[in-house]
């Protein structure tokens, strides 16, 4: 492969002085030969002049293109750099290749490259029933995850876990979890056993994939799974995922000035570390701590304001409540306001928000459910805002409120106080 | 001394000899008796040390034992796929020796010489090519610092305040100075004409370990700022970092950086691989998971004081010292607070400049003997200011596992021990 422009400046230039020697040379040797047959050769030369400009061309178009694709890498390399901090210039980009390295071969390739696509793309010819795949997982996996797939000790389980994943402790299993048949298939291929990684062959490992779906209760027991049938099996959670949404969700909340003072009423400590001795010196269990969260002290804010100025406009409502429900609207900022000058955000205002009927407020767009309450006029009590508090979806299904609920009674109560501070 | 706040017996031990020392030393100054230290000649000061080369390759002095990665064994079913921690509350300025950087693997960790090394590019590409190590020394290479985190530190805390030690709760961290060649320059070596249009193509990286992790990286992040690295902090790379050859994938996650790197495939779509569905992917509150979060957001955490870095001095000036650290650029700015969040004071930042790199701040101040609730919050150079637990909580829900980079509390006592807690 040629290197750069460099080297087809000079090419160009000796086909050229070829060419004017070959004139020179014709009217010398030839002089004596006929004017048609010095008009074949000047055709000749001609016609060889033109194609070694074509391929001067084409050279040339070649070197525009390297040099394109060199100059789109240096700027790929200068905007890393400059993006970044280097402890060095960045590498050079050089015309073409280093011509280092060889050539891959076919085998090589084929040793290697056996990752196999979500859309079935690498898979092997071959097959393997639930019967033959329950014999080689009892013996090449069971050890670890159990002979029914359920997992031994801190090892994976492989099996059940379904509508778990909205719970505490979600299990993710193959059957409740992963998205694709190709991940099981490609990562047992290559991955599996622990300890004899890479020798499966193909029928063992589709009879074991096909084994795994039994247990999961997603085919039945006369199945058997082959690449001509991959990519029919569906799977249960193949919809459970979404893209990282952390830019649209999260940052653009968080990328906000942080409060510097009286950022919060009082600060008490709600849990104390599970294990005090992470890594004791005899090794075993760690130490488990037996403090409790009460033994801790309470940090306030030295400025007091914060804790009357709601009080003087308030008729027989707790202020210590009324300073806790500040405190915790403060997860509901993001979406509410409330008080002097509060407008409809996210969510509507929510002055005078208590005796008030539901869906009420002005120019706020409500869920249909909202609008629904506000026809057969409901009225927000201290009671239904709890209920609706503590469970927003579920209290008010098709609620435009994402938020998930307020857990402690507590914060509740000191909400309702804290809204209940502020006239419409 | 309260049973309550019984620290862990090395911090027990190393507090209690220091007390004892001060108590010593203090006592002595105090009645105007001379230091023996000082006065009577010591061992050191009159016989010989250790000659050159008693210790080819240095270790740290015997003095500094407790000062090693640590493996909590009830995390993991085998320490042959399982994660340490790095001893990061012991440790200061940025960079992590890689004696002490943390581990994690997931088929243990495979000694693998350079003659026997072969990294494969293959897949879209115009020229499947075969490098040796020693080919990889030819091309132009660049050094950079940058952070390595895996996705699950800070894990444990979800569900709350777990682990008691920064080492314990951050330590899957390290930062290091890595030499290494740009990956665009192997891809671009092998020719990306065969890819077309590259904003839909990625590139599958994979390990030549047993368990083969292999990971889809977008091609615009391959041609960014990955490198191809062999050397950090100026020496080989160590058998449990990827000796000889380890990808760096700067402010992502972890998992991503592969080790004993031995292909790179050009390919048209995500591989779908386990590490990248069943793992390290974050299921949020009502079960549905986000998948493709490789960037680790700002983090930061106050390694002393810390549980396993008590204050042994008393009342007086206090160095209060920590590490920030952004997936996305330059740490701007660390607020400290000693009061569980009411008020914060900016820190003073080291080193201006390094991108997704460890920052170290400091924080020096005057300790009057009360209890504190000590938190850190980083600010990266895009605005984003390290969120709460709750926050995040709010967000996600607990089980995410993964990306957990929530504002830690540590409380300090009158006696300087210090506690992993959560606070409201």
């Amino acid at each position: 492969m040629s290197k750069s422009l460099n080297l087809f400046a000079p090419a160009i230039g000796i086909t050229a002085l070829g060419l004017g020697l070959a004139y020179g040379l014709s009217s010398r040797q030839y002089g004596a030969q006929t004017i048609e047959t010095l008009e074949i050769r000047v055709q000749q030369i001609e016609a060889n002049a033109a194609r070694a400009s074509a391929e001067a061309q084409t050279a040339a178009e070649e070197a525009a293109r390297l040099m394109s694709e060199r100059d789109q890498f240096q700027q790929i390399a200068t905007d890393a750099a400059n993006a970044s901090t280097s402890l060095t210039a960045p590498a050079p980009v050089v015309e073409g290749t280093y011509e280092l390295g060889r050539a891959a071969l076919g085998e090589e390739l084929a040793a290697w490259d056996v990752d196999v696509l979500p859309d079935g793309r690498g898979l092997p010819e071959g097959r393997g029933d639930v019967y033959t795949g329950e014999e080689v997982f009892v013996e090449k996996c069971a050890s670890c995850h159990g002979d029914f797939a359920e997992g031994v000790g801190n090892w994976p389980v492989l099996a059940g876990g379904f509508d778990t994943l909205a719970d505490k402790d979600p299990v993710k299993t193959v059957g409740s979890y992963w998205p694709h048949l190709s991940t099981a298939w490609d990562y047992i291929n290559r991955s599996m056993p622990f300890g004899e990684a890479g020798t499966l062959t193909p029928d063992e490992t589709y009879a074991i994939v096909a084994y795994i779906l039994y247990s999961n209760d997603l085919v039945d027991d006369d199945f058997e799974l082959s690449h001509e049938n991959f990519t029919e099996v569906e799977m249960y959670n193949s919809d459970g995922f979404v893209v990282d949404d952390r830019p649209e969700l999260e940052y653009a909340q968080w990328r906000t000035e942080p409060c510097m003072a009286n950022c919060k009423d009082t600060v008490e400590i709600t849990m104390r570390a599970t294990f005090l001795d992470v890594t004791p010196e005899g090794g075993g269990e760690s130490v488990m701590n037996d403090a409790t969260t009460g033994d801790g002290p309470v940090f306030s804010a030295s400025d007091d304001t914060v804790a009357t100025t709601a009080t003087d406009e308030t008729d027989g409502l707790d202020p210590t409540l009324i300073a806790a429900g500040e405190g915790a609207f403060r997860q509901c900022k993001s979406c509410h306001q409330v008080g002097e000058n509060a407008s409809n955000r996210t969510g509507p205002a929510l002055n005078g928000m208590l005796g008030r009927t539901i869906g009420s407020v002005e120019g706020f767009r409500y869920s249909n459910v909202f609008q629904e309450a506000n026809t057969a006029g409901e009225v927000w009590t201290p009671e239904s805002l709890a209920a609706f508090l503590a469970d927003p979806r579920g209290t008010m299904a098709g609620t435009k409120m994402t938020f998930r609920g307020v857990r402690e009674e507590a914060d509740i109560a000191a909400l309702i106080a804290y809204l209940q501070s502020f006239e419409d | 001394m309260d049973e309550f706040f019984k620290p862990s017996r090395r911090a027990f031990l190393r507090s209690g000899a220091a007390i004892a020392a001060g108590t010593v030393a203090g006592g002595a100054a105090a009645q105007g008796t001379p230091d023996p230290k000082i006065t009577e000649l010591q061992d050191w000061a009159s016989y010989t040390g250790a000659g050159v080369d008693e210790t080819p390759y240095g270790l740290p002095i015997k003095f500094e034992s407790d000062v090693v990665r640590r493996n909590v064994e009830w995390l993991t079913a085998s320490p042959i796929s399982s994660i340490n921690f790095t001893p990061i509350h012991a440790l200061d300025g940025t960079i992590t020796p890689q004696g002490c950087a943390f581990e994690r693997h997931h088929s243990g960790a495979i000694e693998l010489s350079k003659e026997d090394y072969r990294l494969m590019i293959n897949g879209l590409v115009d020229r499947p090519l075969i490098f040796s190590y020693a080919d990889l020394e030819r091309f132009p290479r660049e050094n950079h610092v940058y952070f390595c985190e895996c996705a699950a530190n800070t894990g444990m805390e979800w569900a709350g305040a777990q682990l008691n030690g920064a080492q314990f709760t951050h330590g899957m961290i390290h930062n290091m100075e890595y030499t290494g060649v740009p990956l665009r320059t192997l891809l671009r070596e092998a020719g990306l004409e065969a890819a077309g249009d590259l904003s839909d193509k990625w590139v599958y990286v994979e390990g030549a370990d047993a368990s083969s992790n292999g990971r889809s990286i977008p091609m615009e992040k391959a041609l960014d700022d990955v490198l191809v690295a062999f050397k950090a902090n100026g020496e080989a790379l160590r058998m449990e970092h990827g000796y000889p050859v380890r990808l760096v994938v700067p402010g992502w996650e972890g998992n991503m950086w592969v080790k004993w790197l031995r292909r790179v495939e050009v390919t048209d779509m995500a591989v779908q691989s386990r590490e990248e569905t069943s793992k390290y992917t974050d299921v949020y509150e009502n079960g549905i998971a986000r998948k493709w979060t490789w960037v680790m957001d700002a983090k930061s955490v106050i390694t002393s004081p810390s549980p396993q870095m008590p204050i042994t001095h008393g009342a007086g000036p206090l160095v209060i010292s920590g590490l920030a650290w952004s997936g996305h650029g330059q740490i701007t700015r660390v607020d400290v607070s000693k009061d569980g969040g009411i008020t914060w004071e900016t820190a003073r930042l080291g080193k201006q400049g390094d991108t997704k790199a460890l920052t170290r701040f400091y924080l020096d101040t005057e300790w009057d003997g009360s209890p504190m609730l000590l938190q850190s919050r980083a600010i990266d150079e895009t605005g984003y200011v390290q969120p709460t637990k709750d926050q995040l909580r709010e967000m996600r829900g607990e089980n995410a596992v993964y990306h957990n980079n929530c504002i830690q509390t540590w409380f300090v006592n009158e006696e300087g021990i210090a506690e992993n807690v959560e606070v409201s």
